[in-house]
């Protein structure tokens, strides 16, 4: 103690000392119930310890009560801004544990709508990023895009946000043709035009610019070590994508590319993120032309539900849809870890089944684990300012991260 | 292959080299549903993991799972994805424990794997021991017991809500006011273990037959007993 008092500064001299800050739960730029807690030095960042879990509601417990069907809604809820993403690594999984056939078309729609999807959670991301740097305008524009593909969501699933229309053995119902044109119409002219007019107004922008660049420089090596994945590990220069080396549906029959970042800041991952919008774009109109015609879910009869009309004919559809509404489906016994590139990264279902017809263990990898933990060592040294860029560029949804 | 699920090619001789640089620490190895899973102990897992990244190339740990098999001896099962971004290649790696013995924590080579420990820990009560953060993650400040555990209710043991006579959040054990209906459907003579309304009757054992042999009328009884709850179950 007497040392400490010696070294003590005179009177009249300022003491700075390192203090704790809450950021969070509550806070508009936490992006949903973060609570972070920061040691400070003056401005500057000393520690960070992300204190997760607010939003936990106990989803992979709730599955192992539920049929396989019954359980698939919870995937929409889990990250909230990305529905039909988290339904495919869900459905990819059942599928790989039953063996079973997907016709093509449902192929076809569940990459159109995945693609979808990423460029609904992407202008969000990019939206929010922006936002909490500081600028209006973008947002406000971007959200038009997003409120687009709601209702393109909607007059596909009936929903505009849980869609629960990824079936295992393909989608819940066929498209209408008028919503495909309408689709491809959207893609051509509208989407562009006010994707390109929001970006015009950020990507050279100078404060935009002063504000993430060279900030959170992340290596190919911390990448590797830390788990990241998705636009992380490819802002950080990696070119790694799940549709391109471990391609499901249709994802091998669509040319695209993947954007990597060079020097792996925030700038980058938030460019790497646009550039993915453009080439979504590119899958989907793919997808318009290539897709056929025929049927959007298995005929296996003890795993799809046979079509209403049918059920007013056929005793045998009726017992199959009976059966199906209130035992389910058994899936054999087994497990598999089925990961799909979801907007934010690997998204990943460990699924256990002990033969029975509801999952005994399903475990969900979120993507924002890795990321979200990552931030200690992302943010050391920088300024307090600076975190919600970083926190920005993780793209973080607490539904997915808290289960 | 007609499932259209990732598609993981496993290159050929991939067993055998991951069984050659595990050597006698491999308890086994197999690959089912296309997906390679290794089988160790947990005492040589840190040797193993370093191993796998450096001599088979897989570098990065995307996920760790645990499972619950009340019936085994060790009851848990600790599970790792690895994934090898130059061979693109998925394995999993297995080790079962129970919640006395800790399992050596990876974090020293992965770590992302804090965490991952950290949950699987706030989960399922097992211990790392290595780790040097192993604080509950998910579940509330001051939670008590381990929610992925079987034996774990799906209510939990306490509800909470925000008393107004006392301006504070107060925790409260759970009271519901409908039992969680769980249908039973693999033994359709066994439902649900709970009272319908109205359906008192069915608790009450019938006078036992006269006439047949002693095992014949316990199971008439047990039928008879049983029977009206199952369709009241369903219904």
């Amino acid at each position: 103690m007497s040392m400490q008092q010696d070294l003590a500064p005179t009177t009249g001299d300022e003491v700075i000392q390192n203090y704790t800050i809450n950021f969070g739960p509550q806070h508009p730029a936490a992006h949903g119930v973060l609570r972070l807690v920061m040691e400070l030095d003056g401005e500057i960042v000393e520690r960070l310890d992300p204190h997760i879990g607010l939003l936990h509601r106990g989803t992979e417990k709730l599955i192992e009560y539920k049929t396989y069907l019954q359980a698939l809604p919870y995937f929409d809820r889990l990250d909230y801004a990305s529905p039909m993403a988290m339904e495919h690594s869900y459905v990819l999984a059942v599928e790989k544990l039953l063996d079973l056939e997907v016709p093509i078309r449902a192929q076809y729609l569940r990459v159109l709508f995945a693609e979808l999807t990423r460029i609904k959670n992407h202008t969000l991301n990019i939206a929010h990023h922006i936002i909490d740097v500081g600028a209006m305008t973008p947002p406000l524009w971007l959200y038009e895009i997003r409120e687009d593909c709601m209702a393109f969501y909607e007059r596909a699933s009936g929903a505009r946000m849980h869609a629960a229309w990824f079936r295992p053995g393909g989608v819940h119902q066929d498209v209408p043709l008028k919503l495909l044109t309408d689709i491809a119409e959207w893609l051509d002219d509208r989407m562009p035009r006010l994707f390109e007019d929001a970006m015009s107004l950020v990507v050279d922008n100078r404060i935009f610019k002063q504000r993430n660049v060279d900030i959170a420089i992340v290596s190919k090596e911390d990448a590797i070590k830390w788990g990241f994945s998705g636009p992380m590990i490819r802002g950080a220069g990696i070119p790694w994508d799940i549709r391109k080396s471990q391609p499901y549906d249709v994802y091998a029959k669509m040319d695209f590319d993947i954007p990597v970042g060079t020097r792996g800041d925030c700038y980058d991952r938030f460019m790497v993120r646009v550039e993915e919008v453009r080439q979504s774009v590119r899958i989907m109109k793919q997808c318009l032309q290539q897709m056929p015609e025929g049927p959007v879910c298995s005929d296996d009869r003890k795993v799809s539900p046979p079509k209403r009309a049918e059920m007013k004919q056929s005793m045998e559809a009726l017992i199959h849809h009976f059966k199906l509404y209130t035992e389910g489906f058994k899936v054999p016994a087994g497990s598999v870890y089925v990961a799909t590139e979801s907007p934010k990264g690997e998204f990943g279902v460990y699924l256990v089944s002990d033969g029975t017809n509801k999952p005994y263990r399903c475990k969900i990898r979120p993507t924002a684990f890795s990321h979200l933990q990552a931030m200690d060592f992302m943010s050391r040294g920088h300024m307090l300012a600076d975190t919600t860029a970083i926190l920005g560029a993780l793209d973080i949804v607490f539904g997915e991260c808290d289960r | 292959m007609s499932h259209s699920a990732p598609l993981i090619h496993t290159p050929d001789g991939t067993i055998a080299a991951i069984t050659k640089a595990l050597g006698s620490n491999l308890v086994s190895i197999e690959e089912a549903n296309g997906e390679v899973a290794v089988h160790i102990h947990r005492d040589t897992l840190v040797e193993c993991m370093i191993k796998l990244r450096d001599e088979c190339a897989y570098q990065q740990l995307m996920e760790m799972a645990g499972v619950d098999w009340p019936d085994r001896d060790p009851r848990f099962e600790v599970v790792y994805c690895l994934l090898s971004l130059t061979k693109n290649h998925r394995i999993r790696v297995h080790l079962a424990t129970n919640e006395d013995h800790p399992v050596p924590s990876v974090t020293g080579i992965w770590p992302v794997a804090g965490w991952l420990e950290r949950e699987v820990f706030d989960m399922y009560g097992v211990l790392f021991s290595g780790n040097s953060d192993l604080r509950r993650i998910l579940t509330d400040y001051g939670f008590s017991g381990h929610p992925q555990r079987k034996d774990f209710p799906l209510s939990g043991y306490v509800e909470l809500r925000y008393s107004e006579e006392e301006k504070r959040v107060k925790y409260e054990p759970v009271q519901l006011a409908q039992d969680f209906r769980n249908f039973d459907f693999l033994s359709p003579w066994e439902g649900a273990d709970y009272d319908l309304p109205g359906d008192e009757k069915t608790g009450e054992v019938p006078a036992a037959p006269t006439g047949a042999d002693k095992s014949a009328s316990k199971e008439a009884v047990k039928r008879t007993a049983r029977k009206p709850k199952a369709t009241g179950d369903k219904a």
